[in-house]
């Protein structure tokens, strides 16, 4: 360890003592760490809802539940993934712990701010999940709430619409902290050029949560106003459009699957080159195609809705812009292959996850073309296709990127290593599980399977049956590797400060961190991703 | 919420205001939801928008223009008397804003009261058997007012904090970012107004 004189931030006790230090600690590292856990709670209450619907899709009919109770678990479950684990996720819990530390700074901008952007994340996850129980049944109008039927459904949709609107707020907030974190607070030196690429991810992202989520926050609020008061704005009767809906919704909800995947892609950006210990191949470009993520996914939107009833010329449009928007995601995983060709790789958990993110991410980026161009879209559009691709897309990759994240800066959040054999077993049921899992579910829904159903024609049964199984392979990985990471946040060997002999700040203090990240202010001098390798001039 | 950070220097001003200038393009984009809507059902609706729009009393609504724009002035002098350093000029001046959003409150209230008496609030009988447009028309109009009403009533509860923050002396003159950025939120509201006023009561 660094100095040892320095008290960590997890010893540091400030005002306030025991769980105090926690719930009140405006330390971006401990509100880290408090997202963390809500994710994986809530992941686990999430990814328990999922399991129990593929039991129910076992065998055709019914097998354990009846299908309302079903809709209200798909709708749940993808609130909760969506809202809860995948938007904030990645940017929440490790955005906070390292987006400082990377830049140089001993805190984000707004530190109180950060407090209550936790709380607010809070009492939205709690409202979701208190949906389920109170009011008048479970809601079941899927996560995307679609009009007429999310103003007609007598569930208590108005909970879950609160609750998205809340969490879309606390969104805002960590966006903004973070867009003033990186514009005011990086280490001198540090010109932008100079910054690691993940915060430029977060950087991106944080844009994106700004300037989109008040649109899907209106438009909650309408659909609120709408079974409140009804004022007609959706309803067709009353001279309103549905269709507006669907528009105003995915105006959002686009951008938002970038929310999700451009700090997912910024966290892989790190690991590469740490373990292949060679500087990033094109950090302008990666930088470049961050930003061109974010802007082109504004204006892709209706592709969700080429079946939903527009012109010719608009379907044209949002086609073509969706492929162009597949292009800086491509140049990205030409450089992170690039970065790996001829480096000294070494295959540690972080980069085994980093990798399957990759091959993950190609199947869903390019099933993803599948549904963008016209004519197969009108084929696979709302059936097991669409949610196989999602999944790829959301669970392959900021999944397993999350998973890569955790295991990569785990020594120096906790201090302390965990089981490389017994997280590399558990990598492996994760890896499978989550390809038989899904997998077959392209199949089906090629074969016409529709999403959101509760029964099946006897002909979808070996796919899944294939996919339950799947599930359960892919829950036991799960469980696997939180235990795994558990077990060596109590008992884990000492971490050193740099068990990967990475060049990036973090890696230069202390695991854990001390309560004020740096000493002293570092200078930034250079370009980061210096390995010292013979390849350094090229970077 | 407390402060366990040994190290919290003090905000510096160009950090907060930053902060606050993206916040405010946050409320533009909510706001730029409905007004879209109004643009999509303006376009289809637009015989029926032009019979809405002249329900609406123009006369109440340009005094309640004058009001804001006024107070505007007065957030904007509040915040130059506060830089002088003249403490009561401010508490005065600040003053003068919250009594003004106070009579645009007022005002909205016998407005809306006297829609009701007419029979015109969301949902209600009479709207249902207008035309499709003049329903829409009076939708947005409730919500796109009343939701700039929250925001003229937080604007008062911000400017209310500011006057006890200059009077315990929080809020000096070398140290006002907080009024600086209330008062950044206040043209915002009379902002969103400059644009509802004529899209609502003047384009008819």
């Amino acid at each position: 360890m660094g100095n040892e004189a320095e008290v960590s931030y997890l010893e540091y006790q400030g005002r306030h003592k025991g769980i105090w230090s926690w719930l009140l600690s405006t330390d971006h590292k401990r509100i880290g760490l408090l997202y963390l856990y809500a994710v994986i709670f809530f992941f686990f209450v999430a990814a328990t809802l999922g399991l129990l619907m593929r039991i129910e899709l076992i065998a055709p009919g019914r097998t354990i539940m009846e299908p309302q109770t079903y809709n209200g678990m798909f709708t749940i479950h993808g609130i909760i993934m969506i809202f809860v684990i995948v938007i904030p996720g990645l940017a929440a819990v490790f955005g906070n712990f390292f987006l400082p530390i990377l830049i140089g700074a001993r805190d984000v901008a707004f530190p109180k701010l950060n407090l209550f952007s936790w709380y607010l994340y809070m009492i939205g996850a709690l409202l979701g999940v208190a949906s389920q129980f109170f009011g008048s049944g479970p809601p079941d109008t899927g996560w995307t709430f679609y009009v007429p039927y999310s103003v007609e459904s007598a569930t208590s949709v108005i909970w879950a619409l609160t609750a998205a609107f809340i969490l879309g707020f606390s969104s805002i907030l960590t966006g903004l902290n973070f867009i003033v974190t990186i514009h005011r607070m990086r280490a001198p030196g540090m010109k932008w050029m100079r910054m690691p690429l993940f915060p430029w991810a977060l950087y991106a992202t944080a844009w994106i949560q700004v300037l989109a989520t008040p649109i899907v926050g209106i438009t909650l609020i309408m659909v609120i106003a709408e079974r409140v008061l009804n004022i007609g704005f959706f309803d067709p009767a009353l001279g309103g459009d549905p269709v507006l809906f669907q528009h105003l919704f995915w105006i959002y909800s686009h951008p938002a699957v970038y929310i999700m995947i451009l700090p997912a892609m910024g966290v892989v950006t790190e690991i590469f080159p740490t373990f292949s210990q060679k500087p990033v191949f094109g950090y302008g470009a990666i930088v470049i195609s961050s930003l061109a993520i974010a802007f082109v996914g504004y204006f892709v939107w209706g592709h969700h809705m080429f079946t939903s009833g527009m012109s010719y010329y608009a379907r044209w449009f949002f086609s073509f812009l969706t492929f162009i928007v597949a292009i800086p995601s491509a140049i990205k995983v030409f450089n992170w292959i690039s970065t790996m060709y001829g480096g000294s790789i070494d295959l540690k958990p972080p980069l085994l996850y980093a990798i399957s993110f990759i091959f993950l991410f190609l199947i869903g980026g390019f099933t993803g073309l599948v549904l963008g161009a016209l004519a197969t879209n009108v084929q696979t559009h709302d059936t097991a296709f669409v949610v196989a691709h999602f999944h790829y897309i959301i669970f392959g990759g900021m999944g397993f990127s999350f998973f890569a994240a955790i295991h990569y800066w785990f020594p120096k959040m906790y201090g302390r290593m965990y089981n490389n054999s017994v997280a590399n077993i558990a990598w492996g049921f994760n890896f499978v599980g989550f390809n038989l899992l899904y997998f077959p579910q392209f199949i089906i829904g090629i074969q016409g399977m529709p999403r959101r159903s509760y029964d099946y024609l006897p002909q979808f049964e070996t796919g899944h049956v294939l996919s339950t199984v799947g599930a359960f392979i892919l829950i036991t990985g799960l469980i696997l590797m939180v235990i795994n990471l558990m077990v060596a946040a109590r008992r884990g060997a000492k971490a050193p400060a740099n068990p990967w002999h990475g060049v990036t700040l973090e890696w230069k203090i202390p695991s854990p961190p001390p309560h004020e990240n740096f000493d002293e202010i570092p200078e930034i001098t250079a370009k980061p991703y210096f390995f010292g390798t013979k390849d350094q001039n090229k970077a | 919420m407390t402060d366990n950070h040994t190290h919290t220097e003090h905000l510096d001003s160009e950090t907060g205001k930053l902060g606050m200038w993206i916040f405010l393009f946050t409320e533009l984009f909510l706001f730029g939801g409905l007004f879209l809507v109004y643009a999509i059902f303006r376009a289809k609706y637009s015989a029926d928008f032009h019979l809405a729009a002249e329900e609406l009393n123009a006369f109440i609504g340009t005094i309640n223009t004058v009001f804001l724009l006024v107070s505007s002035m007065t957030a904007a002098m509040a915040l130059t008397a506060i830089q002088k350093g003249d403490k009561r000029l401010t508490i005065f001046l600040l003053l003068v804003t919250i009594l003004l959003a106070a009579l645009f409150m007022v005002n909205k209230y016998f407005e809306w009261s006297h829609k009701f008496e007419y029979g015109i609030w969301p949902g209600s009988p009479v709207l249902k058997n207008m035309s499709h447009g003049e329903l829409l028309f009076f939708g947005l109009y409730y919500m796109m007012t009343g939701l700039h009403a929250l925001h003229v009533l937080i604007g008062m509860i911000l400017l209310s904090i500011n006057v006890v923050k200059v009077k315990t002396g929080a809020v000096n003159s070398g140290r006002f970012l907080m009024l600086e950025n209330s008062a950044l939120y206040w043209h915002l509201v009379d902002l969103i107004w400059i644009f509802l006023f004529p899209l609502l009561y003047l384009i008819t």
